[in-house]
């Protein structure tokens, strides 16, 4: 059941998203988050959609795994938007004793649902477009320049791969220890909040003993496999920032100037 | 025959730094005075009862742990001499029981690349390497999967694979197969017998079962920290009666053998599995011998 998790999950194909470099993507990513931080009107926001939307379409990757992405955190997304909902100032439309309903807290509620649901598809494109280890050789890469400053960048980067990569045999763990506990007779899905968090300690003590169990073995087994950090180290795969990859940045950038000029010369829908 | 690795009357313990003074040395000592040579392209198997120091002495093989006394020389080079370290484990691959806590990388060929990555090694070198490792363990088609989602004997045998595009000459399996089914231990087992046939890789393989061991060339057999017997399969297992003294395994045929032999059975050798022990009997009751 833990297992059905898809955000930050990977899937291989052969889109035009895929093929990008992973520091591209990343890059694009942070400029993505910027631009719907920055849009003030539905004019610059639907700029920023659109585009959004495009790319998810551009990696031909089934628009449903998105929504389910999206699904997983709806609450958020719709509790945002309800507390939104009440915070315009300005003619009350609806009244409902305290609580009043305005023209600009329906803007704000859409603005921050619609905002919150890009921010996940964008991450999505990221995730289900970059294989793990290139996320991290990419972040690695672009990290690389704070050497200087003694941050330990292959070190932050390795940490994350193995973090990656472990994720699922842990989940897998927890599934089988709390099924091993539900056999010995614990009870998880009844009770108040106390007695549920109670009911997980003896979930979380095994999982943490066979985590660090784990841990001394993997690391065992690297210095079996000659790892002697990142010094001297080379990669298999390398990562080339090519033509697209420019070109790729340079749309980004075309999509600024649009969102500016909507920002700037069409009127303000919001606040 | 090529001298490879000598192991010369190791003792090691696991105190050795704090040095238990209340106790004699010999009680702590979870290898005793052990020496063994192992030859260029042999197959060896390594036998005993848990706790018998078997995982400890496959450490004491790739410099994982240093000999408290005594010595451990791979290919001329003593193992404690510290530059040396890493010519060693890339010499001798040490591959752990559990795979799951073996690999490193979300997807099956990055991990494989691993070890050959820490060598620095050329990219288009470690792309040939992680490419024949693959189709030497049979898991190309594999190599862009995700580790977690293969099967126990898949993963052992990616995790062999990882050691194998280190290009070592000899590989040193502790127990690879005590975690799977019947068809995953045979998977592990064919690949192993093919990475010593095909490719001349030394193997030493430490297990529990005695089908496995009677694979090998040569049958090393341990108790409480030494060695208590070795040779061929024939001439370890021949003798059922030093073993059963130690409360160790025999195979099922030679244990049908040796109680048939007790019911008066005169058989002149100990088969070792199934088909040979047909064999024999089918031959012997031929001749109407020993009934
Ligand atoms: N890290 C350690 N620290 C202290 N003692 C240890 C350590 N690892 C093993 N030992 C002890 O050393 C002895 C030999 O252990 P070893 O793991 O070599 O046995 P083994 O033959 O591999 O057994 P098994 O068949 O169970 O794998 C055991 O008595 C064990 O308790
Ligand atoms: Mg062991």
């Amino acid at each position: 059941m833990l297992k059905d998790v898809t955000l930050g999950q990977f899937l291989p194909g052969n889109s035009p998203v895929h093929r990008l470099d992973p520091r591209a993507k990343i890059l694009f990513l942070i400029a993505v988050i910027v631009y719907i931080f920055i849009t003030s009107n539905y004019f610059s926001l639907a700029v920023v959609g659109v585009f959004i939307i495009l790319i998810m379409l551009l990696t031909g990757i089934s628009v449903k795994l998105y929504l389910k992405s999206i699904k997983m955190i709806l609450f958020i997304v719709l509790f945002t938007g309800i507390i939104n909902l009440f915070y315009g100032r300005g003619e009350p439309l609806v009244q409902f004793g305290f609580l009043t309903i305005t023209e600009a807290g329906i803007n704000n509620a859409i603005f921050v649902a619609v905002r919150i649901a890009l921010l996940i598809i964008a991450s999505s494109v990221l995730t289900f477009t970059t294989s793990p280890t290139d996320l991290t050789d990419a972040i690695e890469r672009l990290l690389k320049p704070l050497t200087i400053f003694h941050v330990k960048v292959h070190e932050i980067a390795m940490m994350m791969t193995i973090a990656l990569r472990f994720v699922p045999t842990l989940l897998e763990e927890t599934d089988k220890i709390m099924s091993a506990q539900k056999a010995r007779g614990a009870d998880m899905e009844s009770g108040g909040l106390a007695k549920r968090v109670k009911a997980i300690v003896p979930v979380l003590i095994p999982l943490f003993v066979s985590a660090f169990r784990r841990a001394y073995e993997l690391a065992t087994a690297m210095e079996c496999r000659c790892y002697q950090g990142g010094t001297g180290r080379t990669r298999m795969k390398s990562l080339h920032f090519g033509r697209v990859d420019f070109v790729s940045l340079l749309v980004c950038l075309i999509i600024l100037a649009g969102v500016i000029l909507c920002n700037v010369f069409l009127p303000a829908a919001v606040r | 025959m090529e001298e490879f690795i000598k192991v010369e009357n190791v003792y090691f313990n696991y105190m050795s730094d704090e040095g238990d003074e209340q106790e004699p040395l010999s009680y702590n000592n979870v290898l005793n005075n052990i020496s063994l040579n192992i030859v260029k392209g042999e197959f060896i198997a390594l036998l005993g009862h848990n706790g018998c120091g078997k995982s400890t002495m496959a450490k004491l093989l790739n410099a994982m742990l240093l000999p408290t006394d005594g010595k451990v020389i791979v290919n001329g080079i003593d193992t404690s001499d510290e530059q040396h370290r890493y010519d060693i484990r890339k010499t001798v691959g040490l591959v752990l029981q559990n795979p799951d806590n073996q690999l490193v990388a979300s997807i099956v060929e990055e991990d494989v690349a691993f070890g050959p990555e820490n060598l620095g090694i050329d990219p288009k070198e470690i792309r040939r390497r992680v490419d024949e490792a693959l189709k030497a363990v049979d898991m190309y088609e594999y190599r862009c999967h995700a580790p977690y989602k293969l099967s126990g004997g898949q993963k052992q045998r990616v995790a062999i694979a990882g050691m194998i595009a280190m290009e070592p000459q000899c590989l040193v399996l502790d127990e690879p197969t005590a975690m799977l089914d019947p068809k995953g231990r045979d998977e592990v087992m064919n690949t192993i017998k093919r990475l010593n046939k095909e490719k001349g890789i030394t193997i030493v393989l430490i297990t529990h079962y005695m089908d496995e061991a009677v694979q090998a060339n040569r049958v090393v057999v341990m108790d409480s920290g030494q060695i208590l017997t070795q040779g061929s399969p024939h001439e370890v297992f021949s003798n059922v009666e030093l073993l059963k003294r130690h409360r160790l395994d025999v195979p099922q045929a030679t244990e049908l053998m040796y109680r048939l032999r007790g019911r008066g059975f005169a058989s002149e050798r100990m088969p070792l599995d199934a088909d040979e022990c047909v064999e024999m009997l089918d031959s012997m009751l031929k001749q109407g011998k020993g009934i």
